[in-house]
């Protein structure tokens, strides 16, 4: 009863924070590429641009939904519940840290046992594969979206986004079996728990440092995949090139257009923890705790207090002299909330992936601002005459590597 | 027991729908209750591939050519006494079928979901590499036949 209890807890928290992660991931998007193209992105809606999120959503809320006439009824209603069922599900196993140990509390009426749970909704034996079959049914989602619509545009982009999903679904699985032949394991907690210690006591036993050079390129080929997957730039082509015209995703107004987003940013939240988990080590820190990574956060706490206060001293609005000076404050009140050991403990490991999925999301975005894309052809070409094989080649040489070890 | 019947239930779907693409999103379905089948009996690292393999790229393929292809809606045609005896008939098809599987079988209880527990991937590539090794090359080779034949019918278009 107490693990149905939690259980329910916990995917609520997940859900909720996962909700809020992909709004702001779009607020964050819009400031980088904003900057990377030397301007500045949303300012006018709260500050810094960080209510946008919600108008947004306001805004394609209240949108008149309406159903074309032309299209297959069915198929189009349902594509887009389709594609977010499966871009959501995946989170279900990832894990965000170690265990969270609350202890009992006893207050009167109120008898809360002490509850130890891990910070992951579920462990499948099996939880890499799992997220791999799930991705690829998220494929349906846009090739339905993009049949149903009854129209030759939307028909060509939902076709070319789902060939080019499929056509790169491959050099990923064979990239991601790379560092599971190191590792011996398909479990997520499993793959963090073979990335712990440190090898010669500094450098941390990630798995891109582990059997030396062919994980790095492991590592290199599933991110590329993982662009590809999540049609991002530079394959962004199914999405861009036809948003011109229209794409697979003309015919949705409101919710449901905002569904294939939603779905589009999840997948990139996901492959981005994915990606965390494999290769960059999960949740353990970059170095030692002897030498001083768990203050790492609290510093950077503070240095983001200390900015505020230096930006408070020459604003761009009138008000942001006491609006900033409030949010330093508030960054100095994590800074110390996160020195208090209690605290920090079961939250310093949440804290590492995140830093670690965020930094693999601002390169997504990164690349976004900087390179141009690629023809369809050439993008299907890329898959299966360079990365294909060098994927195959990889896991060989890998395998060799961990037999002869 | 749900599973099984979504199964059924998307495999009679499959027949009776008139538009290909309503029947080839039925296989999915039967597809995915397959996989929660497989799941519940112990078998995690099929159940997974199946999803992998079975519902998430070839029936992607399948949708894809249906799609490419503008396959309409099939027209029923007159059913004169064939839909009358179709039904009964089917039905004594299965009850002989499941009579013949009941004798040849030894009698079995209930089916206890979690008492297998061989269904993790390291025993099941063990298994496929050592024991089953002469099924999985041979079928390998059966897969490019098939491969290449599809290419070789395909390319006879062009001339």
């Amino acid at each position: 009863m107490t693990f149905f209890i939690v259980s329910i807890i916990k995917a609520a928290v997940v859900a909720f924070v996962l909700l809020t992660a992909l709004a702001y991931l779009q607020w964050l998007e819009r400031k980088v590429l904003a900057h990377i193209q030397l301007r500045v992105g949303p300012r006018r809606v709260g500050p810094h641009g960080l209510l946008q999120p919600l108008a947004d959503v306001i805004k394609l809320i209240t949108k008149e939904d309406m159903m074309p006439s032309h299209v297959n009824k069915v198929f189009w209603f349902l594509a887009p519940f389709i594609a977010v069922l499966f871009a959501l599900i995946p989170i279900a196993v990832i894990p965000f840290g170690t265990e969270l140990k609350l202890p009992a509390i006893n207050l009167g009426p109120v008898h809360i046992p002490a509850i130890t749970t891990a910070m992951q909704l579920t462990d499948l034996n099996i939880g890499v594969l799992f997220i791999l079959g799930i991705s690829g049914l998220g494929v349906y989602g846009v090739a339905l979206a993009g049949w149903s619509s009854n129209n030759k545009y939307s028909l060509l982009g939902g076709l070319r986004s789902s060939a080019q999903m499929i056509s790169y679904e491959l050099p990923m699985a064979l990239a991601i079996a790379a560092p599971l032949l190191v590792l011996n394991t398909l479990s997520f907690r499993g793959i963090v728990d073979g990335q712990a210690g440190f090898f010669f006591g500094f450098l941390p036993k990630w798995t891109i440092f582990q059997a030396f050079p062919f994980n790095i390129i492991s590592f290199i080929l599933f991110i590329i995949a993982a662009f590809a997957e999540t049609n991002r730039v530079p394959f962004d082509l199914p999405e861009a090139e036809n948003e011109l015209v229209a794409g697979f995703h003309t015919e949705y107004g409101s919710m449901k257009f905002a569904a294939f987003f939603m779905a589009e940013y999840c997948n990139m939240v996901t492959v981005s923890c994915v990606a965390t988990l494999l290769f960059l080590g999960g949740w353990h820190p970059p170095f030692p705790a002897a030498y001083g990574s768990s203050f790492l956060p609290s510093l950077v706490m503070a240095g983001a207090g200390v900015l505020c206060f230096l930006h408070a001293a020459s604003p761009a609005r009138p008000f942001d002299r006491i609006t900033l000076p409030v949010v330093g404050v508030a960054f100095f009140a994590l800074a110390g909330i996160f020195l208090i050991p209690a605290v920090a403990l079961p939250l310093m490991p949440i804290i590492w992936f995140s830093a670690k999925a965020l930094v693999i999301l601002f390169v997504y975005i990164w690349v976004r601002g900087t390179l141009p894309r690629f023809r369809y052809d050439q993008l299907m070409r890329f898959a299966w005459t360079f990365m294909f094989p060098v994927a195959v080649a990889n896991l060989f040489l890998t395998g060799l590597v961990v037999a002869l070890a | 027991m749900i599973f099984a019947a979504i199964a059924v239930v998307c495999g009679i779907n499959l027949v009776v729908q008139t538009h290909p693409i309503s029947s080839a999103l039925s296989l999915v379905g039967v597809m995915g209750a397959l996989a929660a089948l497989y799941l519940l009996l112990g078998g995690e690292f099929i159940a997974a591939a199946q999803l992998v393999v079975y519902a998430g790229a070839i029936m992607v393929l399948f949708v894809f050519v249906i799609m490419l292809l503008n396959a309409g809606t099939e027209h029923k045609g007159h059913r004169t006494w064939a839909k009358y005896a179709g039904v009964p008939m089917l039905l004594v098809f299965l009850g002989i079928v499941a009579s013949l599987i009941a004798n040849r079988l030894p009698a079995s209880g209930n089916v206890v979901f979690g008492e297998f527990t061989k269904g993790s991937p390291l025993v099941f590539g063990r298994a496929l590499f050592t024991t089953y090794l002469l099924p999985f090359e041979v079928t390998s080779v059966l897969i490019l036949i098939a491969i290449l034949g599809a290419i070789v019918l395909a390319r006879k278009e062009i001339d």
